[in-house]
């Protein structure tokens, strides 16, 4: 038997998404020109599916602080944090996170795939009690599973089913960590926050929050859901990344627990990995920054994702409960998912199949992520593709679609 | 037929329910069913349907137990251990 035979069953179910004329998992962008703008099979496409909320990667400051440190340092640091791979902008890098959220400790990982897995996977241990939200991210989930205590779901952004399990593992020895997400990254949701501390003090537990979509997003000032929902105090641990509003790659954990700087000596994926490039930490300080010294970026931002969640309410798509910069419209099957997927694209749209069992439902959805760069222009052309593709393809409901305000 | 047996059947005949119930449509089950190839059951799906046993039986069936988990007769097992620990 060959090593990936037991793979068969992906590999025909992708060959049957191929043949049908669309690669979804494999498409080229040929150019990108802007945090908006790229090229996709000669086309010029609208890119609405980037999770660049702020439009950063272009941004001039963040690309003359990434070449300047380029110039200075090198390519690469071509080395873990702890052998020689710490330079003075990854230590500046973790006290600008530290100082960002209050909190006495940041470490940064590579990615922020790493920041979960290390968190997860080092922070609790055997005989201790992982509760994960059933819609957890892949890098929760795997995190979890290279550590190892035990791992409990509960039902989606459910504080009483929570309660309730919580409520099983009692007399049991060892540490429960609640681990939640601020902006659920397929349909764009937000975890009850305020409702998981009451459960949270009521049962007693720690709380970690990965706050890889709201960072930049949410809160007065941008640190995300617990700002937002006023709960930071209540909150453990925190985990973020630096690809999404912060326009680079990689990731940190923030906390005040005492002595959490152990965790720089025991923790795999902090340890075992090389660090960012120079270029990296320098972009990512310099966005950081951005996001401080301009709200107005996140205000911008969600004045956008308005535009973009209304208009297809009125023409009479499905989306998720509450409008965020990421707006998904489910699509009851699977060929006509991916068949309006390559429409939208064929019309120049690019946005993100999600097909299950990566969704939270059995079913699939069209994923957007709206950015402070998209002019409304830009939305209305989106707009117009989804209503031509819309119809189509049979997929709004003519008694949803609401008159015009 | 032993206690332990009968135990085993009636668990394997709740997975079998839960399982119809999660997927909707009737699955039929048998101790040796392997849930991925036989019922043909997604990782996500199988999840799903742990946490709808887990509110039948009352109990906690960590997911990091599934690893072991093949046949309907595995999962059946995992149960029933938990329930006796309990």
């Amino acid at each position: 038997m060959g090593l990936l035979d037991k793979h068969k069953a992906y590999s025909q179910a992708y060959g049957s998404i191929r043949d049908m004329g669309a690669d979804p998992f494999n498409v080229k962008f040929e150019a990108v020109l802007s945090p908006t703008e790229g090229v996709v099979n000669g086309r010029p496409t609208i890119l609405l599916g980037t999770n660049n909320y702020l439009g950063l990667t272009f941004d001039e400051s963040c690309i003359e602080a990434s070449r300047q440190a380029t110039r200075q340092l090198g390519t690469g640091t071509t080395g873990s944090r702890i052998a020689n791979g710490s330079f003075g902008g990854h230590l500046e890098l973790e006290r600008e996170i530290a100082r960002f959220y209050g909190r006495r400790t940041a470490m940064t990982f590579t990615t922020g795939y790493q920041a979960n897995l290390g968190v997860l996977s080092t922070l609790v241990g055997r005989g201790d009690h992982l509760l994960l939200d059933a819609d957890s991210h892949a890098s929760l989930y795997d995190g979890a599973r290279l550590g190892h205590a035990e791992i409990i779901r509960f039902r989606h952004n459910d504080p009483d089913d929570l309660r309730k399990r919580l409520q099983r593992l009692k007399g049991q020895p060892g540490n429960r960590l609640i681990v939640t997400e601020g902006i659920y990254s397929m349909v764009g949701d937000v975890a009850p926050l305020k409702e998981i501390v009451e459960v949270k003090r009521e049962m007693g537990a720690y709380l970690m929050v990965d706050e890889a979509h709201s960072l930049g997003v949410l809160g007065e000032t941008g640190r995300g859901l617990a700002e937002a929902e006023g709960c930071e105090a209540d909150v453990d641990v925190i985990t973020g990344t630096f690809s999404k509003s912060l326009g680079a790659i990689g990731g940190f954990c923030v906390s005040d627990m005492e002595d959490f700087e152990v965790m720089r000596v025991v923790c795999r994926p902090y340890m075992f990995t090389a660090s960012l490039p120079p270029s990296v930490v320098a972009s990512t300080l310099q966005a950081l920054k951005r996001v401080e010294e301009e709200p107005g970026l996140r205000h911008r931002l969600n004045a956008n994702a308005q535009r973009l969640y209304n208009g297809l309410t009125k023409l009479g798509f499905e989306l998720g409960p509450r409008c965020s910069p990421i707006v998904a419209v489910a699509v009851p099957d699977q060929p006509r998912a991916i068949a309006v997927w390559k429409a939208l694209l064929d019309q120049g749209v690019y946005l993100n199949l999600a097909l299950p069992p990566a969704t939270p439902d059995a079913r699939p959805l069209l994923r957007s992520s709206i950015s402070v760069a998209h002019t409304d222009d830009q939305i209305d052309q989106v707009l117009r593709a989804f209503k031509t593709v819309g119809a189509a393809f049979g997929l709004v409901n003519p008694s949803q679609q609401r008159a015009s305000a | 037929m032993s206690t332990l047996e009968s135990v085993t059947d009636l668990t394997v005949h709740q997975i079998g329910r839960t399982a119809s119930a999660v997927m909707q449509r009737n699955v039929e089950v048998t101790a040796a069913s392997d849930i991925g190839r036989d019922l043909g059951v997604d990782s996500l799906t199988l999840m799903n349907i742990v946490m709808e046993l887990e509110d039948v039986f009352e109990l906690s069936i960590p997911i990091d137990r599934l690893a072991d988990v093949e046949t309907v007769g595995d999962l059946a097992a995992l149960i029933n251990e938990l329930r006796a620990r309990g």
